[in-house]
């Protein structure tokens, strides 16, 4: 009798996992699905909005975070990751999940300002302390002798802007020269020994674990490495020229119909373009979108020329498939490196 | 002999100690114990120490804030409430499967047994690629799931699934072993002494396979504490929700925070290490009492 | 023992239970698998197994867990025999301990091996001025796969060892032959199906090691990128298939050992 009760109970238990979970809830929730490097900016951004909206609308809401690797993200959204933003580390991210999920409208990047990009960056270089290898520029990458550090394109969203930043830049010194170029990227390649699969761990690559001479990253991020890592002293080098890394963020339409969420998701998203938030954005070493609050801040930003993606590839449907894809020019130099 | 032979718990009287004759020479006994101990050492011991060491590196404030931490206790939590699913459900299938497959012989029982241990050869990549497979918005149940409202994956539903998956088999191998071991003989003499079906089996087969049972749980426990690969593909990252521990020390040496993240590794071996505590401490307490029936 | 099942009652129940749990969590999962992998066409699936990153990251799982399991199977022998068959301190705490590599996170595994062999390392800092690379090369990843497997390699081999009859053994020695023909007449036939159980199960959870091993190799792609995270990569890129077609490689590969070394013990007369 006894083992009779204890086995329906474990039928019991074996069922309950597949209930349906009770939905009453005593907060709005709304998930943010970021990629990595924003963990510490949402983390203080969302408790300003959290303030904002219970002040405005009387409601109480819970943000709720999600980092992972941009394409990561991306795909888990697309697996069923119930977003109600995103808030990615390139725009392809988002249109795949547009274009194979049908979760937003195909023209999602005009519905906010500036691209729907509230803060930008580039791609700069972080160094030991001193210098010593005497890393001024991308051309220094293809030097012999020097290490290079930076995360895999294929699974990092950062890294495909480390690579476009590189391939802009040797694109731009060999006068279009296609062949050139992919000697020059090739050799820079031949310099990697470790391809993380994240910029973060890249990071800790270089910083904790001490391999390489310098890492190809985000600005922002090279700044939170410097004062992260202190006491071994990273300086950072800005090149002359790099490229506008525009990471864009998107509410998803029938995420937020299922949820009763769009408004509160539309009002988070434009938040982030407001002076308090772009105050915030500026702290974290992002650059903030509007103008004046970048002006403020522009001495925390290195002076170089930045050239947007569109200006030096067409678009990112024509950059991944060039680049990115099976056969593409990275593919390209892994195979130079292998059979080195 | 058991066909399968499985993880087995500790130590019984090995017979050299009592056996002259099987004394090895001293020499190699001494250079047995060191390399053995060499490779403990270099590959299980040192390791862990590294974990302890870099834990309380800055003293054991910074590792008491980082256990205090809301998404540490989150994370703790959702371990223990996995665990708590998993280990009871696993272990009632392994005494079924023990049963089923150790105390009767059938066609077909061997590729049951190899069924059964699948699990241990697939990597917790394809584990997690598995549920996503089945439960992803693009998979089988998919939007019949979602059309219903009900959250199997990037929810802790999901953890569990994948946890149950990767320790499917632990618990099951014991008893299958043990059970075989033991044959049927106690059994059959409880049954033709006029004992009852369930009786039997409740005072008879259970008692003689409960070291097996318990080390398979804590084996289990500590499996299903401390899985990493599959969680991640179906976990969703959601802080403060659908992290477990292992994934929050992730999280942790992601943000740099290396102190915490080892203190969190430490946190999450010591759970670990307090169930094999407690199963060893059993072990003796019952070897060291009454005579151990050894069948 | 007996063999007519019926006699002992319970059957039925005990095996719907287990026929019940294991295709409901673990057949219909991998049948998942096996829809996606047959969905594919067979151009597909051979141009995903045969292109030379595929192959290299193959080779590269295959390979170190096959060295991993060798040595880790030795070291097995050589552990079961110490705990069984000496006595020394702490041997019971130092036996128990040996289980501790399941409760591991594979990426703390991953990081403090790092920590020890990494070239800031304790131990690495000084193999590597001595021109020993561990850490981002093929050493690293099998000491890798060799602590995730270390259970799986020593308890197989130390469960036979402890039930072994010791008067066979007695015997040949007692008959003038020295301890060594002794174990290899007596004591290493009785525990060859353990060895290789034992070797079958670490090289089973080597193929599949991932959160450890990404922690300690360079993951470059044709060079020292592994097979599941070659799997993961592919499944980024939305190929599903050759994600799958690739999973399936790896699954039979360590299926087949694990059905084969199952198969040679069945059909060995049990004593």
């Amino acid at each position: 009798m006894r083992l009779k009760t204890t086995l329906l109970l474990a039928l019991l238990m074996a069922a309950a996992p597949f209930a349906p979970r009770a939905t009453a809830q005593k907060a709005q929730e709304l998930l943010n699905v970021s990629y990595d490097p924003t963990r510490e900016l949402y983390g203080a951004i969302n408790p300003l909005f959290e303030a904002q909206w219970k002040q405005d609308h009387g409601a109480a809401l819970t943000l709720k975070q999600s980092h992972g690797g941009s394409g990561k993200q991306a795909r888990s959204v697309l697996d069923g990751l119930e977003a109600d933003v995103v808030t990615l580390a390139l725009a392809q991210d988002i249109d795949v999940i547009s274009e194979k999920g049908k979760l937003l409208p195909q023209d999602w990047q005009s519905r906010l300002p500036n691209n729907s990009c509230p803060y930008v960056s580039t791609v700069v270089l972080l160094v030991r302390k001193g210098n010593p290898k005497a890393i001024a520029d991308w051309d220094d990458l293809a030097r012999p002798g020097i290490q290079v550090i930076t995360p895999n394109p294929k699974t990092s969203g950062g890294a495909r802007w480390n690579y476009l930043a590189l391939w802009s830049h040797a694109s731009r010194k060999f006068g279009g020269d296609e062949k050139k170029t992919q000697g020059f990227v090739d050799s820079v390649f031949r310099n990697v020994p470790v391809l993380d699969t994240g910029a973060r761990g890249a990071t800790n690559t270089f910083a904790q674990r001490g391999a390489g001479d310098v890492l190809i990253g985000w600005e922002n991020e090279a700044w939170l490495a410097k004062a992260e890592f202190a006491d071994q002293g990273f300086e950072i080098v800005y090149p002359k020229e790099s490229i506008l890394a525009e990471p864009p963020v998107a509410w998803l339409d029938a995420n937020v119909k299922r949820h009763g969420t769009a408004e509160v998701a539309e009002a988070y998203l434009r938040f982030l373009y407001t002076p308090a938030a772009q105050e915030v954005i500026a702290k974290h070493h992002f650059r903030p979108s509007d103008r004046q609050v970048f002006e403020k801040h522009a001495k925390e930003f290195g002076d170089l020329k930045l050239r947007t993606l569109n200006e030096e590839f067409g678009s990112w449907a024509k950059a991944h498939a060039k680049h990115f894809a099976e056969g593409g020019t990275f593919d390209h130099t892994q195979v130079v490196a292998g059979t080195n | 002999m058991a066909a399968l032979a499985p993880i087995q718990p500790g130590l019984r009287a090995g017979p050299s100690v009592e056996r002259p004759a099987l004394r090895d020479p001293w020499w190699f006994r001494a250079s047995l114990l060191g390399a053995c101990a060499l490779f403990l050492i270099a590959v299980l011991a040192l390791p862990l120490a590294a974990v302890l060491v870099e834990a309380f590196r800055r003293g054991i404030g910074p590792a008491m804030k980082a256990w205090s931490d809301p998404d540490t206790k989150a994370a703790a939590w959702l371990t223990l409430r996995t665990a708590a699913w998993v280990v009871p459900l696993n272990a009632a299938f392994g005494i079924a499967a023990g049963y089923a497959l150790g105390k009767f012989r059938f066609r077909g029982r061997t590729l049951l047994i190899a069924l059964i241990d699948l699990p241990l050869s697939v990597s917790p990549v394809i584990a997690g690629m598995l549920f996503v497979l089945l439960f992803g918005a693009q998979g089988w149940f998919g939007p019949w799931l979602r059309d219903h409202g009900i959250k199997i994956l990037f929810a802790p539903t999901g953890i569990v699934l994948a946890t149950l998956f990767v320790t499917f088999p632990i618990v099951a191998r014991e008893l299958i072993a043990v059970m075989e071991a033991r044959g049927r003989d106690q059994e059959e003499a409880a049954l033709s002494l006029g004992a009852g079906a369930w009786t039997t089996f409740r005072r008879v087969t259970l008692p003689s396979a409960r070291w097996a049972l318990l080390h398979g749980i804590v084996l289990c426990n500590a499996r299903a504490m401390g899985d990493f690969g599959a969680v991640s593909v179906v976990s969703g990252h959601i802080r403060g929700e659908t992290n477990t521990l292992p994934l929050h020390i992730e999280v942790l040496y992601g943000e740099y925070q290396f102190q915490a993240a080892f203190a969190v590794a430490f946190l999450l071996i010591l759970m670990a290490v307090v169930t094999i505590v407690l199963k060893h401490w059993f072990e003796l307490r019952a070897a060291s009492g009454a005579a151990e029936e050894l069948a | 023992m007996a063999s007519r099942p019926g006699r002992l009652p319970g059957f039925p129940l005990s095996l719907s239970l287990t026929l019940l749990w294991l295709s409901g969590l673990v057949l219909l999962p991998l049948c998942a698998l096996l829809a996606l992998a047959l969905r594919t066409d067979p151009a597909t699936w051979l141009h995903t197994l045969t292109e030379p990153r595929t192959l290299a990251a193959c080779r590269l799982s295959l390979g170190s867990a096959l060295l991993a399991a060798l040595l880790d199977t030795a070291a097995g022998l050589g552990l079961a025999w110490a705990l069984t068959r000496y006595r020394f301190p702490l041997q019971g705490w130092i036996d128990s301990t040996i289980d501790l590599p399941l409760a591991l996170p594979t990426a703390v595994a991953g990081i403090s091996l790092g920590a020890v062999y990494g070239a800031k390392g304790w131990v690495g800092g000084w193999l590597e001025a001595h021109g020993m690379k561990v850490i981002y090369s093929q050493a690293g990843i099998v000491l890798a796969m060799m602590l995730v497997s270390l259970p799986f390699a020593v308890r197989p081999i130390q469960a036979v060892l402890r039930d072994l009859d010791p008067h066979a053994e007695e015997a040949a020695v007692s008959l003038g032959g020295s301890r060594w023909r002794a174990f290899f007449t007596v004591v290493l036939p009785a525990l060859r199906p353990a060895i290789a159980t034992a070797f079958a199960l670490s090289f089973a959870k080597s193929v599949g090691e991932y959160g450890s091993v990404i922690f300690v190799s360079s993951n470059l792609p044709g060079r020292s990128e592994i097979a599941p995270l070659l799997i993961m990569t592919r499944l980024e890129e939305f190929n599903y298939e050759a994600a799958a077609a690739i999973a399936m490689l790896l699954l039979f590969a360590s299926l087949s050992v694990l059905i084969l070394v199952t198969a040679l013990q069945v059909r060995r007369p049990s004593d």
